[in-house]
């Protein structure tokens, strides 16, 4: 095994909370762009996801912004979906990545073409997310799929998603433990309205899988349009009408999507095998500064890993 | 056995292209998915559904259709069914050999052609260390 381990799995080894964030997309411009996302979010975060495409929307790609992450200082979890690519191609992403010191890996299905803004693209879908998890523990073996041997296999820290609130809702967490077979060790999961269903999700998931590192997402928003936008356009998430209603009716719509924001992140801290929390910040203000500081969260000297 | 092949590959299809709407993929695992199709699922996933699944349990691509994998949850247990099929549902399934395309799952089967999987696939890497 080559020497750059894992920051992250090093923290999931102590008994510390562990935080990381959505890296916004870049759509253009230069490194600058990324350098002054990273030094906002130093302080803060133990890593930031390198997103692939999300919702299908194109953008400067997984690997260049998780390159660019690692070389700024902001450990990247490199996020591979597999809608775009076959299992050639998801391969050489992992190990070009890989060559760069990239280590944690997550693999994920990712949303159709249809939610993106070229739905008229072809859906590859060669593997799904189990069998690409299985790939990477493969090539963390010192293996290409095809069996084929090289040297120095990197030491990759695997991670996997799954969505704790979606039907069907009693084989979310058995299937945890299939991805956990294939070789998942971090699960972060995705953005969850439906605090019964996280709660029910953590503690079945946690009586199987003790030591299995759990990072629900948190997102932060301005109020209750973006919550209606996504209970109606995003798929998988569904907001109870009372929860938007009660952001829609208060005096402060802005400051009641905080506190909910706030209260799903101290409710999530508090279940069975969560770590820490994953965040997606929609507000780009001081928001998400706010919740780390009302969590209890001091920041670290920048440059400190 | 080369001039039954057509025909077999034709009776194949003929059977389970009304039933389960076949995709011919050559490597059947309707036993194991409550009789329900992976290969109907838009994303072609063979190891559970995605993070979109609507909450009536409808699909994220095609709202009109029943998610397979919620469908195939509840058949598994609803259709009488051999137990040891059900002990299956949650088994890893190696990703789709795209030879087989279009060739008869019932002659890869008895060749057991639809058990081979690339060889980093079966190595046994350190991917199963209990967690
Ligand atoms: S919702 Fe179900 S059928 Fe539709 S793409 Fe996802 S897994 Fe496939």
């Amino acid at each position: 095994m080559s020497d750059f381990p894992s920051h992250l799995a090093e923290r999931f080894s102590t008994s510390e909370r562990v935080f990381t964030v959505e890296f916004p997309s870049i759509d253009g411009g230069n490194l600058a762009a990324v350098k002054s996302r990273v030094d906002d979010l130093l302080p803060w975060f133990d890593a930031a996801n390198a997103t692939d495409s999300p919702a299908a929307h194109a953008h400067a790609s997984n690997v260049a912004i998780a390159i660019a992450l690692q070389n700024f200082g902001l450990e990247p979890i490199l996020q591979v979906v597999c809608r775009d690519k076959n299992r050639i191609a998801i391969q050489s992403d992992i190990m070009g990545a890989a060559l760069h010191g990239v280590r944690n890996i997550e693999l994920l299905t990712g949303d159709d073409v249809t939610a993106g803004d070229e739905p008229e693209a072809r859906r590859v879908f060669d593997v799904d997310s189990a069998q690409a998890i299985k790939i990477a523990a493969t090539l963390r073996g010192g293996r290409y799929l095809s069996g084929r041997k090289f040297s120095d296999a990197p030491d990759l820290f695997i991670g996997a998603v799954e969505n704790a609130a979606a039907p069907p809702l009693e084989y979310r967490a058995e299937r945890v433990t299939k991805k956990v077979n294939a070789g998942a060790k971090f699960f972060q999961l995705q953005i969850c309205f439906h605090g019964d269903r996280l709660e029910n999700f953590a503690q079945t998931v946690n009586a199987s899988h003790p030591t299995l590192p759990l990072l629900p997402t948190i997102v932060l928003v301005k109020g209750a349009k973006p919550l209606k936008f996504m209970h109606e356009k995003v798929a998988g998430i569904d907001i109870p009408t009372e929860v938007i209603a009660r952001v829609e009716q208060a005096s402060d719509p802005k400051e009641a999507a905080y506190q909910l924001a706030r209260a799903q992140a101290e409710h999530a801290l508090s279940l069975p095998g969560v770590r820490g929390l994953h965040f997606t910040d929609f507000c780009h203000d001081d928001s998400l500064v706010r919740l780390m500081r009302d969590l209890g969260v001091t920041p670290r000297p920048t440059g400190s890993h | 056995m080369p001039k039954l092949l057509p025909i077999i590959e034709f009776l194949e299809h003929g059977v389970k292209k009304p039933i389960w709407d076949c995709k011919m993929c050559g490597q059947c695992v309707l036993h194991s998915t409550g009789m329900t199709c992976p290969m109907t699922c838009p994303k072609t996933l063979r190891n559970g559904p995605c993070g979109g699944v609507r909450e009536d349990g409808h699909c994220e691509v095609k709202p009109e259709m029943p998610c397979i994998w919620v469908k195939a949850y509840e058949r598994k247990d609803s259709l009488p069914l051999p137990q040891s099929w059900r002990n299956h549902y949650n088994d890893l399934r190696p990703p789709v050999d795209n030879q087989l395309k279009g060739t008869s799952s019932w002659l890869n089967l008895i060749t057991k052609r639809d058990q081979q999987t690339p060889a980093g696939w079966s190595a046994e890497n350190a991917t199963h260390e209990s967690q």
